[in-house]
């Protein structure tokens, strides 16, 4: 049979993730601990998971409307008014996705035109460059630099401007690299898309977890909030992974078309999901509380631990990744992370699974115990100290 | 002090305040943290630390620094029961010097004021149920101020301290994930 794929699938390079994850499971070694994962150590609050299992018994076990639960909706509104100042139409500005990375597709989708651009500034998130491709478009990449502590600068937006970009997606507070935006950054980013006349795709999925100041969203900048896709979910700050519930708030006439792909191949968010989200988003802002405390404490004390096994580290202030330099031993992260795994039986990634300016770097995710960090950092210093005694 | 000071001064306050309630809830799940990894954890200096530990410890706050032990996994047999009592208040001392002659036994664990039906909770701990009855039956009820007494033997512990102790969870997430 001829043609048997889509040419446009098959093209696109698997991710790099992947393959380290079936270097891990054929190790099969239950002596490997992992600082692999981009998900929370915490289950999900009791209360929470009790609203779910409430809605179940009451046999809310229906479709909701296509955008979602008008009451989620509306909550979702009442929490970017409290947190970021913004005034969302919880009709017609918000729609409810099976998480954010459903979002980010549809998005993508709702926006390009064949040949348009999108810019994607890296280290980021695995799934913008494939989506981007699969909607059309030309992605662009833009390679953050650890100078900067890994943010956009105005400069980099503008010098990878052309008349076919479209969009920008802004990923901050950032995965791989846990660097986040303030307010000053984001408006000099701001000023440039505005002038430009481009949209922002905002992913602000780990909003909540920021450790110097709160988190700012560019759609609360002047300006901002009629061209930007604010996309956010429950996942991390909730840590509600496995519940697959998100969201985009966006101009009325994008979330409209959004809606319609949503529609289509959707059809809704998980049910159950959505009742529980109302919960979160009404009782969980102690929860969030103690899990940033928390992380913030494992943070500090991986960062200190780098300092004092002389490992280079920008101080990343949001998510739960650090994202240390491995240069200094003349290899590249796949090589550093492959030897690790296979010496000292511990997974972290390679920062090139985020794009080629991960290169000599490595994700190291702190969603564990302090009491798992620990043993993972004496193995670290372990083999830095090895590689540091081997004739070069 | 001038506007400047106060604020910085208020500033200061707000911090150490801050710092013990947070220095609070890590020792209260593990007193025996290191001191060094503790400002860390922190992100503060190791002598603010210990300065703040000793002066709560002067105030009062921490009162002490217990392990969390299930006895049912070891071959010492312990009981432990809830009293419920009901006492007559004494003029001019309320509840205070009933509770004083209750607490003072070393087989008192705890002995709290409570609101409701009852006037005071009692936890006892002793080797057999007979010990505990004993207890309750010669020491306790014969109190001139008990007016009654009902004991509840605890079967079986769920969770303690915020400790859940029947089951062990495992990390049952993926190895890698985005
Ligand atoms: C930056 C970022 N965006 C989006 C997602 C998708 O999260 P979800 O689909 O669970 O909401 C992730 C998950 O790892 C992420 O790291």
């Amino acid at each position: 049979m001829r043609n048997l794929l889509s040419g446009v699938v098959v093209n696109i390079k698997p991710s790099g993730i992947r393959k380290f994850f079936d270097i891990v499971s054929e190790m099969n070694d239950p002596e490997v601990i992992s600082l692999g994962v981009g998900e929370p150590d915490f289950d999900t609050p009791w209360h929470i998971r009790d609203e779910g299992i409430y809605s179940l018994e009451k046999g809310r076990t229906f479709y909701t409307s296509n955008s979602g639960l008008m009451e989620l909706r509306q909550e979702i509104c009442n929490y970017l008014y409290r947190k970021q100042g913004i005034t969302y139409d919880a009709a017609h500005e918000v729609l409810i996705t099976v998480g954010g990375s459903e979002a980010i597709d549809i998005g993508l989708r709702a926006l390009i035109n064949p040949g348009d651009e999108v810019l994607i500034p890296q280290p980021s998130y695995v799934s913008y460059e494939p989506c981007a491709v699969l909607a059309g478009a030309r992605p662009v990449i833009i390679d953050l630099k650890a100078e900067n502590e890994f943010r956009l600068t105005a400069k980099e937006l503008e010098d990878a401007i052309t008349d076919k970009t479209k969009v920008l997606i802004l990923p901050f507070p950032n995965n791989p690299t846990g660097a986040i935006m303030e307010k000053e950054d984001l408006e000099a980013i701001a000023e440039v898309v505005r002038k430009h006349d481009l949209i922002v795709m905002s992913d602000e999925i780990y909003g909540e977890l920021t450790y110097k100041g709160k988190h700012v969203s560019v759609a609360s900048l002047p300006g901002m909030k009629e061209r930007t896709i604010l996309i956010n979910g429950f996942s991390k700050a909730y840590a509600m992974t496995g519940w697959r519930l998100g969201y985009a708030c966006g101009p009325a006439d994008i979330i409209q078309q959004m809606t319609k792909i949503h529609q289509f191949a959707i059809m809704c968010a998980p049910t159950t999901s959505q009742y529980a989200a109302v919960d979160a988003l009404k009782n969980g802002d102690e929860d969030i509380a103690q899990m940033r405390t928390a992380y913030d404490q494992r943070r500090r004390y991986l960062l200190h631990a780098f300092k004092e096994m002389g490992l280079e580290c920008f101080e990343p202030y949001g998510a739960f990744y650090v994202f240390p330099s491995i240069r200094q031993f003349g290899m590249t992260s796949d090589e550093f992370a492959s030897r690790f795994l296979a010496e000292e039986k511990v997974a972290v990634v390679p920062g090139t699974a985020f794009g080629d300016s991960g290169e000599g770097f490595l994700r190291i995710s702190y969603a564990y115990s302090l009491k798992n960090l620990k043993v993972a950092i004496g193995r670290l210093e372990r083999f830095v100290q090895k590689l540091r005694e081997e004739p070069s | 002090m001038n506007g400047n000071a106060m604020i910085y001064a208020a500033q200061a306050a707000e911090r150490e305040e801050r710092m013990r309630e947070e220095l609070l809830a890590v020792i209260e799940n593990n007193s025996r943290i290191d001191l060094k990894e503790l400002a860390v954890l922190l992100g503060a200096e190791e002598i603010d630390v210990v300065n703040e530990i000793a002066a709560m410890e002067a105030e009062g706050i921490i009162c002490g620094y217990h392990t969390l032990i299930n006895w049912e996994k070891t071959s010492i047999e312990k009981v432990t029961a809830l009293i419920e009592v009901r006492v007559a208040p004494q003029r001019g001392q309320g509840f205070d010097s009933v509770a004083e002659r209750i607490y003072k036994y070393p087989e008192v664990q705890s002995v709290y004021l409570i609101s409701g039906g009852f006037d005071l909770m009692v936890i006892l701990e002793g080797k057999t149920l007979r010990e505990v009855s004993t207890f309750v039956s010669e020491k306790l009820s014969t109190l001139d101020a008990v007016l009654s007494t009902a004991t509840h033997f605890i079967l079986k512990k769920y969770k303690d301290h915020g400790c859940e102790i029947v089951q062990k969870k495992e990390d049952e997430r993926e190895i890698i994930t985005p």
